[in-house]
């Protein structure tokens, strides 16, 4: 016998009994006009800053926010609107595999843009789902990650986006869920930011509708 | 790595006695303790709320493990529905086997991993070093503990054990180019820098699982590094590791495991990253590794699931607040058990994993007082297990035959005697009475020596006259 038959034969002879499951907690009421502020709290808490553009041109904003952080050379996702930022940035699209340009996106690049798909509003959550319009590495490898967020799109909480987005019939091949820049407190339990991925996060929160 | 398990027993005892006469680890637990400790309580700062939390946890983990071998099979159809490729391994070696062979089969001979305590159980990395592939850990504190080429010392902090300034003189020593900085942030810099360059050129990436989902085929990891993404995303081949007891049936039931697990470990109502990992690179997507291989590994779990009492030990999320909470692991240390997993949860896990022969002195190191039970999210009982194994360490006294691999090796047959009359004693009130008026009326003859006892106490003398005496005397003086 194979060790697979060896492991269930073992745990069948067991004979457990099938236990029942208590009704889990219901979803974080959390009604659509709070969702933003608790959001945004929730994201400031963890070191993540957030802009909000719903009222002006995201396009604006960003190129503002390359300036203030010194981005020259920023790589924008497939599915990031155009948008001009100035002469000073160099922008480039995340257009091949990985292997084409791994060294580049780890060495030359100081933002990656991205779109979220949602957001988790009681955890302070970006939520990124994989697809050929939206690399995983580029949240996670350059030392800034800019994001833009529809604010139409912030879930209250997991419970709610796992109903709202239907993701038990077909998820994504990695869906990740961001609430603040990279960290560890691994020596002598101090804070420190930027210990593999981005330094910093920044959320750029658009009009509802205005990335569709 | 670990102490080869025939003298874990053994080296126990003097382990300990050396960490707690170690000034500086003992400063060193005591203030991480007290940080983990005050950090879990502000997340939960309502009991109530958190026994409702726990209530769900341990309902998930109960219902999850009663239906096992069904949700291990579901998990394993969609995982390669999913294109996640399954191998199973009963025991450490055949764990180590595939994971060599995978490397080998990749022409590669660097793996860069994140944190698994799993890996650190089949003492994965001098495997791989003996097949001439070499581990690098990414995780900061891994990383940390083994350029000091030690074991971690904690299962969610590694390297609790050292202060800044070991770590700068380590970084120092061990780095090419480094020079001596005791800024953490600096130190963490270097870290990042190193590991990089690691990231970028390695072709294999190695983690640990928190929860497979089997309705789905995902595998979540919890992490605030980035360096489990890295691992997971940028090489090209990923291969995950993980004990059969991790599998939950639904997404839903991530949510509630997960909350519980952030709070109870680092005090954090969520990490930086959760990572739902269900699938390689599909075609048409730009990055993610190509192939992804999980590792179902048994290792004495099924020895804990045949017995419904120690299948409660398989609840277990892997938080480590029992140990944060535990007198006696804050005292000495995680190295001092000499096991990959210590504290309160190592002493009921290892059991099944090593045998009771190499482990049964680890479940007498515990004052039952209770802490761990407290504080455990999911709900295991964890010092009526301790009692269930010294039970079975000492030897079953039903005659039955026990299912637990080395039961009985604890056997001492003057503890036994001693246990015996006592009990003999106390059943028989005339036995009893004859006893105490000996003891009290030969009081001066007690010994002022008593072993480990007096070492730092005083004697233990009987009174002059036992309390039953004493009332008797006050009921005859008392007038009618």
């Amino acid at each position: 016998m194979n060790a697979r038959d060896q492991i269930l034969g073992r745990l069948r002879q067991a004979q457990a009994t099938a236990l029942s499951l208590p009704q889990l907690a219901p979803s974080a009421a959390i009604p659509e006009p709070d969702r933003v502020e608790r959001l945004k709290a929730n994201l400031e808490a963890a070191h993540g800053e957030v802009i909000d553009a719903r009222q002006g041109d995201w396009c604006n904003i960003l190129a503002a926010l390359c300036a203030a952080k010194g981005i020259r050379r920023l790589m924008l996702a497939p599915n990031v609107p155009a948008c001009g930022v100035g002469e000073t940035v160099a922008v480039e699209r995340f257009d091949r595999p990985l292997e084409a340009l791994k060294e580049h996106l780890f060495l030359g690049i100081d933002a990656g843009l991205t779109v979220a798909d949602c957001a988790l509003a009681a955890t302070g959550m970006l939520v990124l789902a994989s697809s050929p319009a939206q690399p995983r590495s580029l949240s996670l490898v350059p030392p800034i990650h800019v994001c833009l967020l529809d604010a139409g799109r912030i879930h209250a909480d997991l419970a709610a986006a796992l109903s709202a987005e239907a993701w038990d019939s077909a998820l994504p091949t990695n869906l990740i869920f961001i609430s603040g820049p990279s960290k560890t407190a691994d020596i002598q339990q101090t804070l420190a930011y930027g210990a593999h991925g981005p330094k910093q996060l920044i959320v750029i929160l658009t009009a509802a509708g205005s990335l569709s | 790595m670990n102490a080869s398990a025939s003298n874990l027993a053994d080296g126990f005892q003097s382990r300990a006695k050396g960490a707690v006469g170690n000034p500086q680890l003992r400063k060193s637990f005591r203030g991480a303790m007290d940080f983990l400790m005050a950090k879990r309580a502000s997340q939960f700062p309502n009991d109530a709320d958190f026994q409702d939390l726990r209530r769900q946890g341990e309902a998930i983990r109960r219902y999850s493990l009663s239906r096992l071998p069904a949700l291990l099979e579901q998990l394993e159809a969609n995982l390669i529905r999913n294109g996640i490729q399954v191998h199973w391994a009963e025991n450490a070696e055949q764990a180590r086997a595939i994971i060599i062979d995978l490397a080998q089969r990749a022409k590669s001979d660097l793996v860069v991993k994140g944190k698994s305590m799993v890996s650190e159980e089949i003492e994965l990395n001098h495997a791989l070093a003996a097949a001439g592939v070499e581990a690098l850990e990414s995780d900061m504190g891994e990383y940390i503990v083994q350029l000091a080429g030690e074991p971690p010392s904690h299962i969610i902090m590694p390297a609790i054990h050292k202060t800044k300034e070991e770590i700068a003189r380590l970084f120092a020593a061990k780095i090419p180019g480094v020079d001596y900085t005791d800024s953490v942030d600096e130190l963490i810099q270097i870290g990042r820098r190193v590991l990089r360059d690691n990231f970028r050129t390695t072709k294999i990436g190695l983690s640990g699982v928190n929860v497979a989902v089997a309705e789905t085929g995902t595998l979540c990891l919890v992490e605030n590094e980035g360096n489990g993404r890295m691992c997971t995303t940028v090489p090209e081949i990923h291969i995950a590791i993980t004990g059969i007891e991790k599998v939950v049936e639904k997404l839903d039931h991530v949510a509630p495991l997960m909350t519980l697990l952030t709070r109870s470990a680092t005090g954090q109502a969520v990490t930086t990253y959760f990572n739902w990992i269900s699938g390689p690179r599909r075609e048409g997507e730009l990055d993610g590794p190509k192939e992804v291989h999980l590792v179902l590994l048994d290792n004495g779990r099924t020895q804990a699931y045949a017995d419904e009492t120690f299948r409660a030990t398989l609840q277990c999320i892997r938080c480590g607040a029992c140990m944060n909470h535990c007198p006696v692991y804050t005292r000495i240390g995680g190295h001092a058990y000499g096991t990959t997993y210590p504290g309160p949860i190592g002493k009921i896990i290892s059991p099944h994993l090593l045998g009771l022969a190499s482990t049964h002195s680890l479940v007498t190191a515990s004052t039952l007082c209770g802490a761990c039970a407290e504080v455990c999210p999911v709900g295991i009982p964890i010092p009526d297990l301790l009692i269930h194994l010294r039970q079975q360490a000492q030897g079953p006294n039903s005659g039955e035959p026990s299912h637990l691999r080395g039961a009985g090796s604890g056997h001492k047959a003057l503890a036994v005697l001693a246990f015996d009359g006592w009990r003999q004693l106390y059943a028989h009130p005339t036995l009893y009475r004859l006893f105490s008026w000996f003891a009290t009326r030969l009081r001066g003859l007690t010994p002022s020596r008593q072993g480990a006892w007096t070492d730092s106490r005083a004697p233990l003398v009987p009174a002059r006259r036992s309390l039953h005496e004493l009332m008797a005397q006050r009921n005859r003086s008392r007038p009618p």
